[in-house]
């Protein structure tokens, strides 16, 4: 019970900034847009029917981009002492992490709702069964790359570059052999090889079908599968690295 | 409030023997005092500091903090304790008041207590013309003055202040002192400080602990400590060098005196008292004395004599 209340007060405390700025939401949106505005029609002629495989892809990336780059907000409060006041309260050392990780759950749906809004007028037609699903699919993707995120940061928080170096060397090869972009129908057989070694692979399969209104179970459940194990392994190792974050 | 007993921590090194930064520290602070901790830096003040407030776990020994111990129950001792860190307490993309609120929240508070209390330390730490905006747009003063009133949201029995005033200008370290002292002459807070403003501990602190080498070295009153440690110092001026070293080389003449061209300075234990009498010394011996002048020595002094080093030297 405590560890509820407790992950509720810091994830009101992270979301709180967000919530007083709702104008930055927006502006993160920026990138996906020029995406799918420019990449899209270039890559794949006409609107409708490439909407359809492109957007599922860019809610993913977007999703990729915000999670993974929130471990820096703690970085920060690693350095400036905020976390460390965190740390002399009676707060659950568990609630640290969980509070924040699920905090990532709100920019995320926002934005991505925004996205699907924004692209139905051009011709996105998201399943009305299909597209929750995709939705929740996603939310816990983001919440395990966020846990993720953070336990990055608690690992190099003694030297911070570390932190950029790793998210940037990791997030383009997988968001790439994810076949998040371009399909890689084409592509040689070792790249498929590791595009099937790669979790994200199946959450964007899975965000494509559920959004094009195909309940069959093969996407869903690998996708979800992949989703869940990157939530699983994500908060596991982030609750052990903030056990650990004050020494 | 605090008891520690043989408190040790090491820390590893790669390729080397483990680093003793703490080595046996025992020590006891009673409920309402007002303890200055000092030490020259990497003295074992800051690792000290941090085990008692369970951020960092003692190798070996005990530490009971505010009736909790540290390392069976930290959470215990959270409950009870308040730490204003070196650091800035609040997020930076947070807002004041929001800040404080979060705190109470942490220490158990509903948060119809926590919005109270917050509105009762903004009125009492003088919160109120910026508690509405953004922390990252406050002052180095404002900052720390919110530090301070968030780590006093749950009423701490016993606060920790590690460098309370470093970087701020006298006038926002005295107004600073103003707000602690109020607070703690109101709920009777026992204070376990650290600083580096040796002025400060003299004036605020009841009680000095000096540790170097991860061991205390010294733990009493700061006038005691002067006396004991450092004693007055009698500075006489003469005409000229030779009569200041016949001064000096006068068998009356209290031990050990530092001659300095035509100045000779004295270390004595009650230098008022001592100066009537050299000075009758010297008249009776026929040397004439130009000027004479009397200090009382400084912790500083003080520390210079446990510690072979200046603490003002280091923090500067």
């Amino acid at each position: 019970m405590k560890l509820v209340t407790d992950t509720g007060i810091v994830f009101t405390r992270e979301l709180r900034p967000v919530l007083r700025e709702p104008f930055s939401l927006a502006i993160a949106l920026a990138q996906p847009v020029v995406f799918l505005g420019l990449f899209g029609p270039l890559v794949y002629g006409s609107t409708g029917e490439s909407l359809q495989w492109f957007v599922p892809g860019v809610l993913v990336m977007l999703g990729m981009f915000g999670t993974s780059a929130t471990g820096a907000n703690l970085l920060f409060e690693l350095q400036t002492g905020a976390h460390e006041r965190m740390l002399v309260t009676p707060l659950a050392r568990p609630a640290l992490l969980l509070g924040r990780a699920l905090k990532e759950l709100f920019p995320l749906l926002v934005q991505a709702v925004l996205i699907v809004l924004l692209t139905v007028p051009f011709g996105f037609r998201p399943s009305p069964v299909g597209a929750p699903v995709a939705l929740l699919i996603l939310g816990v993707f983001g919440v395990g790359l966020g846990a993720l995120s953070y336990a990055l940061a608690l690992a190099v928080r003694k030297q911070e570059w570390m932190f950029w170096v790793v998210q940037q060397s990791l997030l383009y090869p997988l968001m790439i052999t994810a076949g998040m972009m371009l399909p890689l129908s084409t592509a040689p057989g070792w790249l498929r090889a590791i595009s099937h070694a790669n979790p994200l692979t199946y959450v964007v399969e899975a965000e494509r079908a559920l959004f094009a209104g195909d309940l069959a179970l093969r996407p869903l459940l690998t996708g979800g599968a992949a989703a869940a194990l990157t939530a699983l392994i994500g908060l596991t190792l982030g609750i052990r690295a903030m056990r650990n974050s004050a020494t | 409030m605090i008891r520690t007993r043989n408190l040790r921590r090491d820390f590893a090194v790669k390729g080397g023997p483990p680093v003793e930064a703490v080595r046996g520290v025992d020590l006891d602070v009673g409920r309402g005092e007002l303890v200055a901790f000092l030490g020259p830096n990497g003295a074992g003040k800051s690792t000290t500091l941090r085990m008692l407030t369970t951020l960092l776990p003692p190798s070996a020994g005990s530490a009971e903090v505010a009736g909790h111990d540290v390392t069976a129950d930290p959470a215990g001792v959270r409950r009870r304790i308040g730490y204003i860190g070196q650091g800035n307490s609040a997020g930076h993309h947070q807002r004041v008041r929001d800040e404080l609120v979060t705190q109470g929240r942490c220490h158990g508070l509903s948060t119809v207590e926590a919005r109270r209390r917050t509105d009762e330390l903004v009125a009492d730490f003088d919160l109120s013309s910026f508690a509405d905006r953004g922390v990252g747009t406050l002052s180095g003063g404002q900052r720390r003055r919110l530090d301070v009133a968030m780590g006093l949201v749950h009423r701490p029995e016993l606060l920790f202040l590690d460098e309370p005033s470093s970087g701020l200008d006298p006038h926002h370290r005295a107004n600073l002192w103003e707000h602690i002292v109020r607070q703690r002459e109101r709920d009777g807070t026992t204070i376990f400080m650290t600083t580096h403003y040796l002025d400060e501990a003299d004036t605020m602190a009841e009680r000095v602990i000096v540790i170097d080498h991860g061991r205390v070295i010294a733990d009493d009153t700061a006038p005691v400590l002067k006396a004991r440690l450092a004693g007055d110092r009698i500075t006489l001026t003469f005409a000229d060098p030779l009569d200041a070293k016949r001064a000096a080389s006068l068998s009356a003449s209290p031990p050990g005196p530092a001659v300095d061209g035509s100045t000779v300075e004295y270390r004595v234990p009650d230098g008022p008292a001592r100066l009537p009498a050299l000075l009758r010394e010297l008249c009776d011996a026929g040397i004439d004395v130009v000027t004479a002048a009397v200090s009382r020595p400084t912790l500083d002094d003080v520390f210079l004599a446990l510690t072979g080093r200046s603490l003002r030297e280091e923090s500067r």
